[in-house]
């Protein structure tokens, strides 16, 4: 006897009912769903194994269903290289004219830039390892802006890692898995990378909103952007290297600076992810916590002060020797910055430092100068980043430069050589180890 | 004893959810046409829409819900927006289903602009509280734009199915 002939076959359940039930147990698995994700931590523990494991099936998929778009266009580049040849052909030689002379001035200014720290006795970035990547998944809407890369954990790829296009930055990897990783894009709603504008130094934070164009919020300074200002990483708070080119600054429709991304000058298809390492994440914490506890200051207990007396030269030279120590400025500063002064043909002002400029000459001259050997001269000559001109990360080589003269009398704790991380090439220049 | 037909959930909620999903799929394609991107319509509200319409089933809710999830999992958007987000547009929707009901083409596709719009309006003001920012109202219009366009797909499922069911007419 089936179920519909016996007696409770004729049980009327109120359907309206029991799908509205339905819904309401869905939604809660959702709202919860929804409140534990934590998809922008950038820390693999949260990135949770569902996320993973879709993203370790998507990238085999997602490869396959992308192979006819490429071959496509791989056919597309090859008829339109055999019509076009000619006119290719003379573009490409005028560009390796331009280029002749950009590489004397970039030879000259490299050889200028060793030489300058090797006065200031700056401690560079290492070359950053980099992993190529093609993209196989792409997800563009307003809520959600992602990519899923085709390299993974085997390739060396964590949660963090900045991911540039052949133009510029990209976004930043939030989470990895055996053969894929998923970048989160700068336009995500949820991206925030910490930038600076090349002309000013200005420092602002770029926002993504799911649109083209994300926003620069937390502009310092006076007038600190201007139309078509180069936007780079800033580096502040270790997340990614400075210097990495990001786009041009645009006044949106809604009155608001946003930047026009250098990575939409084409497809963002193949992409190379930095596999770079926050300092807190190279310097070995332990190590720093075992050094030894200076000892005290000779005669430091057994001189007393009296608190009314009047000071006398030979009681304060004794008992206050870190108030002369401990001075922000150290007076080897002034050597260094007169060394710059001398070194430096042109004041460095905002001005004298055009975005991208054709060389006149293939003598060095001063205005195609990289921001780097400014910021390493304005390092040692502005060790208070109080203006708006000043460098706050920039400052740290400075800092770490007057640390001899202080560590062994203050007895403070070395914390500056792991923050001691000057302006360096940008990253996208330096090759992949 | 019931007459009633009754509809194999298989036909009516596991095809067009596969579909909806093989769709976004495609549609994730890294591709670009004279160098712009291809649009990313919401393929599931079609299928919510037509769910909602053609009757109240109990295994509907849990289908949105897992579309929503492998959407968000496709998307690499925060798990459970887009589910939460589609159920909400179906549980609008089956409260006022009896108003739907054998309504023409044109008001159909009125009530699925409607329906499509407190999903991404409801997206939005998700995305407000989780990320402390304003979505791009142009690229949420975008979106909001090419789902509208998606509602032949949805009348077409109804149009199969919607007389499967008589007591649900």
């Amino acid at each position: 006897m089936s179920f519909r002939d016996s007696q409770f076959g004729e049980l009327k359940v109120p359907l309206t009912w029991t799908a509205a039930v339905a819904l309401i147990v869905a939604a809660v698995v959702a709202v919860a769903l929804l409140l534990t994700d934590r998809r922008e931590a950038f820390r693999p523990e949260t990135y949770g194994e569902a996320r993973s494991t879709a993203d370790r099936v998507l990238a085999p998929v997602g490869s396959a269903l992308s192979a006819p778009v490429r071959w496509t266009g791989a056919g597309v580049e090859a008829v339109r290289g055999y019509f076009f040849a000619v006119s290719e052909n003379r573009r490409l030689k005028a560009e390796l004219r331009e280029m002749r002379q950009w590489r004397d001035v970039a030879l000259a200014l490299k050889n200028e830039n060793g030489r300058f720290r090797s006065l200031l006795g700056l401690k560079t970035d290492p070359p950053i390892p980099m992993v190529a990547a093609r993209v196989v998944s792409d997800a563009r809407g307003p809520f959600a802006d992602t990519r899923v890369a085709n390299a993974g954990v085997e390739a060396g790829v964590a949660a963090g890692n900045p991911v540039l296009s052949e133009y510029g930055l990209v976004g930043r990897v939030i989470g990895v898995t055996k053969g894929a990783s998923r970048v989160l894009m700068l336009t995500d709603a949820a991206s925030r990378t910490p930038v600076m504008i090349d002309r000013t130094n200005a420092r602002a934070i770029l926002s993504g909103d799911g649109g083209p164009n994300p926003r620069l919020d937390y502009l310092r300074g006076q007038d600190p952007v201007r139309e078509g200002d180069r936007v780079l990483s800033s580096g502040d708070g270790g997340l990614m290297p400075r210097g990495l080119p990001v786009g041009y600054a645009v006044k949106g429709l809604d009155g608001r600076w946003r930047v026009a991304l250098s990575s939409d000058k084409g497809p963002i298809d193949f992409v190379r992810v930095l596999l770079f390492q926050d300092f807190t994440q190279t310097v070995d914490q332990h190590q720093l916590d075992r050094l030894p506890t200076p000892p005290p200051t000779p005669g430091a207990a057994s001189v007393t002060v009296p608190p009314s007396a009047p000071p006398t030269a030979g009681q304060t030279a004794a008992p206050k020797p870190a108030a002369v120590t401990l001075s922000p400025k150290p007076q080897p500063t002034k050597p260094e910055a007169a060394k710059s002064e001398a070194a430096k043909p042109a004041p460095s002002s905002p001005a004298a430092k055009p975005a991208a400029s054709k060389p006149a000459a293939v003598t060095v001259s001063p205005k195609p100068q990289s921001t780097k050997p400014e910021a390493a001269k304005s390092e040692a000559a502005k060790p208070a980043p109080s203006s708006p001109a000043a460098k706050p990360a920039a400052s740290k080589p400075a800092a770490a430069a007057a640390k001899p003269a202080t560590k062994q009398t203050t007895g403070t704790k070395p914390h500056a050589p792991p923050k001691a991380r000057p302006a360096s090439p940008p990253a996208a220049e330096e090759p992949p180890v | 004893m019931s007459q009633a037909r009754t509809l194999d959930p298989t036909r009516w909620i596991g095809a067009p959810m596969l579909q909806a999903l093989a769709a976004t799929l495609v549609l994730s394609v890294p591709l670009r046409v004279w160098g712009l991107q291809l649009p990313e319509p919401v393929f599931a509200m079609p299928a919510v829409f037509a769910w909602a319409v053609i009757r109240p089933s109990v295994l509907a809710p849990f289908g949105v819900l897992i579309m929503g999830l492998a959407m968000d999992l496709l998307w690499g958007g925060a798990l459970g927006f887009w589910a939460l987000n589609l159920l909400i547009a179906y549980g609008v929707l089956l409260a006022g289903r009896s108003m739907m009901a054998g309504q023409s083409h044109t008001i159909l596709w009125i009530w699925y602009g409607v329906v499509a719009g407190i999903a991404v309006l409801s997206g939005y003001l998700l995305v407000m509280l989780d990320d402390r920012t304003m979505p791009s109202l142009v690229s949420v219009a975008w979106q909001y734009g090419w789902t509208v366009l998606l509602f032949p797909f949805a009348y077409r499922l109804i149009d199969m199915y919607e007389d499967a069911d008589v007591r649900f007419r």
